[in-house]
């Protein structure tokens, strides 16, 4: 037993310094060169800090683009998906609610067109982002209660795209916070 | 083509075409030859003269698992008291407590066997020290461990008639030095320029732009991100793992997480050609794992990109796919690709939530786990393989009349019980918890625990029965990812599923290691027009029946009343 238990102990104290002191200390040191400084990428509005760029947040106001459903209810300390079977009969009379609520706020917008990220929720509870349809289909609403032309929305969505990695690799999508921020930066000018 | 089909493709492409190099490098190490990173030797030497080890004394089979057993038991204790007082040790700003006893034991267990299955959430559950010196430190040596017993079977394959099977520690710090460590530095790296925090500050409180107060958790996330995945450990940072947008902030990181997932364990198929000259035969096993992975992996992203027919007689539109429990810059194609990927390596982690993936993926996640070696955790999935490879060469000698030979060695009585032994288990345990857990919910459902049998599960039906399923073949196969709909901290699910892991670790190393040692010291029989030819197509659809029909008779009753049978009922 001493043979193997001796060494088992020394390797275990220094490797413990090398993998778990050191080299999270150089990952550090180099995140500090990185967009954020290591701290996480935010999002400032009139000076002050409204969010992170990553981490979805909610949005149930008319005049603002919806963040995807939550079921975690957007709390950035505790990540959650719904893990609601696809066949769940429960399950399905929430999205059923989901469809009408989303249908009463835009009455413009038919059944058919409703893209489903909109009305299921997302697998971290904090879906920093839409599909472009998935913000297409809220404007009318989003035009008409701030008063503004549609095409002035249409462009915020253009300007927010973010495209394929390479323009090869992935799904286009678009960050709801930083077009919400675009939005309320609209009504300052 | 479509963007999202092309990046699976991509991703494909690029886990083989970076594994084949890989594998040859992984072989230059273990022979002693020359490589780039030889600069790491010093250090190295420095380590083994603090450890008082000396490397160039060569140890039998027995020898070598009584170091590894050693080392894994030390382990083991250290992540239990650590866990438990997390809340009293340093490095904890958000105040986060101590772990209960059951949970501590399980989560010790799970880490320590490179399992990762997590009834905590990273959030609130661990602290910094827990996670950087504890959790992280085990998903190197854990890694480690596995890659070093395959060595000592790779070695007993390689040398004639011999006990000696090289240095257990030798093996094992090699690995980490030269593998795991510069691998997860560049990952690292690549994530933290991506936005995934590296910091050691702790939670964050902002007010969002409508007005709601958020506390966003934080931390030294990357360095941890990196080696879950490369060492197929996938215990996240956060509760979601890699679904939370700071663990995986967007698609490029998407591959190369899901890249480092499958990396090493197809890297050392190609290293076990390399180091035995026997290309051919890596290229044979290569195939019989592919066909496998392609058979599961096609089906899933179909179901996944096609939608949850039950949402489209709701009357809405699923132009990106079935959505509930994904993110948006992943989609439905990627999350499916990812869901195979992390169930047939043992990783596990996930980046979207399995529980709600249609029915055909649920199938082909919990199949993987069952096989369990369609290229599989780090070393363990090859030794699972070997095991099935011995069995093959047995049933195919018999079926021919030749004497059942491996490698130049006999296959007798004593290994064959061995292998058998090992290839019931992973079905005996899966199947035996699966119905006890069951049997307790159906009898038992007001049981006086923290969270009581009749509340353990989050869907009704079938898919109940598999959330339950899923957990014993995640903890059996040493994977980790779970349906999370399923409440899994209390003292049943935290002790069984600790058990089953434990088991499920240690036997299926122990096993074949004994099985190539005993090998190793019989007689070499040189290959004559006699021998069965173990690196030939033939052989490879051997393996791939042997497999198939220990799986199916085992495993398809129960697969029938979890996902066969919601697939068919879903309207």
């Amino acid at each position: 037993m001493k043979t193997y238990l001796l060494p088992s102990i020394k390797i275990t104290v220094v490797l413990l310094v090398l993998l778990s002191g050191l080299y999270p200390l150089v990952i550090a040191g180099i995140g500090k060169f990185t967009p954020g400084q290591g701290d996480g990428v935010t999002v400032t509005y009139k000076g002050r800090v409204v969010g992170y760029a990553n981490v979805g947040q909610k949005f149930t106001k008319d005049q603002y683009f919806y963040s995807r459903p939550s079921a975690a209810n957007f709390q950035a300390d505790a990540s959650a998906g719904s893990n609601k079977g696809p066949a769940n009969a429960d399950y399905l009379k929430d999205v059923e609610k989901r469809i009408d609520t989303f249908m009463v706020h835009n009455p413009t917008v038919k059944r058919g067109d409703i893209p489903a990220e909109l009305v299921t929720s997302s697998g971290s509870g904090l879906d920093p982002n839409l599909s472009p349809a998935g913000a297409e289909v809220q404007v009318a609403r989003i035009a008409k209660v701030r008063n503004i032309p549609a095409a002035q929305v249409e462009k915020i969505i253009a300007n927010n795209t973010e495209g394929p990695v390479l323009g090869l690799f992935g799904p286009s999508k678009v960050n709801v916070l930083k077009m919400n921020v675009a939005l309320d930066e609209l009504t300052l000018k | 083509m479509n963007t999202e089909i092309a990046g699976v493709i991509f991703m494909y492409l690029a886990m083989v075409g970076l594994a084949i190099p890989l594998g040859k490098y992984i072989a230059r190490v273990f022979n002693g030859e020359k490589t780039w990173l030889d600069f790491m030797a010093p250090l190295e030497r420095l380590i083994f003269k603090l450890s008082g080890i000396d490397t160039k004394k060569e140890m039998n089979w027995k020898q070598h698992l009584k170091a590894l057993l050693t080392i894994n038991c030390l382990w083991l204790f250290y992540a239990f008291f650590c866990l438990l007082a997390q809340g009293h040790l340093p490095l904890n700003p958000d105040k986060n407590p101590g772990q209960t006893p059951d949970l501590a034991f399980n989560t010790a267990l799970s880490f320590v066997t490179n399992t990762n299955l997590q009834n905590y959430s990273g959030e609130s559950g661990a602290t910094y020290y827990t996670q950087l010196f504890v959790l992280m430190f085990l998903q190197f040596v854990s890694a480690a461990t596995g890659i070093a017993a395959m060595m000592i079977v790779f070695k007993a394959m390689k040398d004639k008639v011999t006990d000696k099977l090289g240095n257990f520690w030798d093996f094992f710090l090699k690995t980490i030095t030269r593998l795991l460590l510069p691998l997860s530095i560049v990952v690292a790296i690549i994530l933290a320029f991506n936005g995934t925090p590296t910091s050691y500050k702790g939670k964050d409180t902002v007010i969002g732009l409508q007005g709601d107060t958020v506390h966003v958790s934080r931390g030294p996330a990357a360095a941890l991100i990196a080696i879950k995945q490369l060492g197929t450990n996938g215990g996240g940072y956060f509760g979601v793992n890699s679904a939370h947008p700071l663990e995986n902030p967007n698609y490029l990181t998407n591959m190369v997480e899901n890249i480092s997932i499958i990396l090493i364990p197809i890297a050392l198929v190609f290293a076990l050609g390399y180091y035995l000259n026997k290309k051919k035969l890596a290229w044979v096993i290569f195939g019989v794992m592919t066909v496998g992975f392609l058979m599961i992996v096609i089906p899933s992203i179909r179901a996944e990109v096609n939608g949850n027919p039950a949402l489209a007689h709701l009357g809405i539109s699923q132009p990106t796919g079935s959505m509930e429990g994904k993110e948006v810059r992943f989609g439905p194609a990627a999350s499916a690709y990812w869901g195979i990927c992390t169930t047939v390596t043992s990783n596990g982690s996930v980046n979207s939530m399995h529980d709600s993936m249609m029915p055909i993926s649920g199938l082909g996640q919990i199949f993987d786990m069952m096989i369990n070696s369609f290229y599989g955790g780090v070393g363990v999935g090859y030794l699972n393989f070997y095991i099935f490879i011995i069995i093959a060469v047995f049933i195919s000698g018999l079926m021919v009349g030749r004497t059942p030979e491996f490698m130049g060695r006999k296959i007798e009585a004593r290994e064959m019980k061995i292998a058998s032994l090992i290839a019931l288990l992973h079905p005996f345990i899966i199947l035996v918890s699966t119905s006890i857990a069951a049997y307790v919910l159906v009898h038992f459902p007001n049981a006086n625990w923290v969270v009581k049998p009749s509340a353990w599960l989050n869907n009704p039906g079938y898919h109940g029965f598999s959330e339950m399923l899923y957990q014993y073949a995640s903890a059996a196969a040493n994977n980790g990812s779970g349906y999370a709909g399923l409440t899994s901290n209390d003292i049943f699910w935290n002790v069984s599923s600790g058990l089953v892991i434990f088991v499920g670790r240690f036997l299926p190393i122990i096993g074949p290691v004994a099985i190539a040692g005993l090998l190793a010291n019989k007689k070499f029989i040189p290959e004559s027009a006699g021998t069965l030819k173990t690196d030939t197509g033939t052989f490879g659809l051997m393996i791939f029946a042997v497999i198939i029909i220990i799986a199916a008779l085992a495993f398809f009753p129960a697969l029938t009343l979890g996902p066969i049978a919601e697939h068919f009922s879903i309207k």
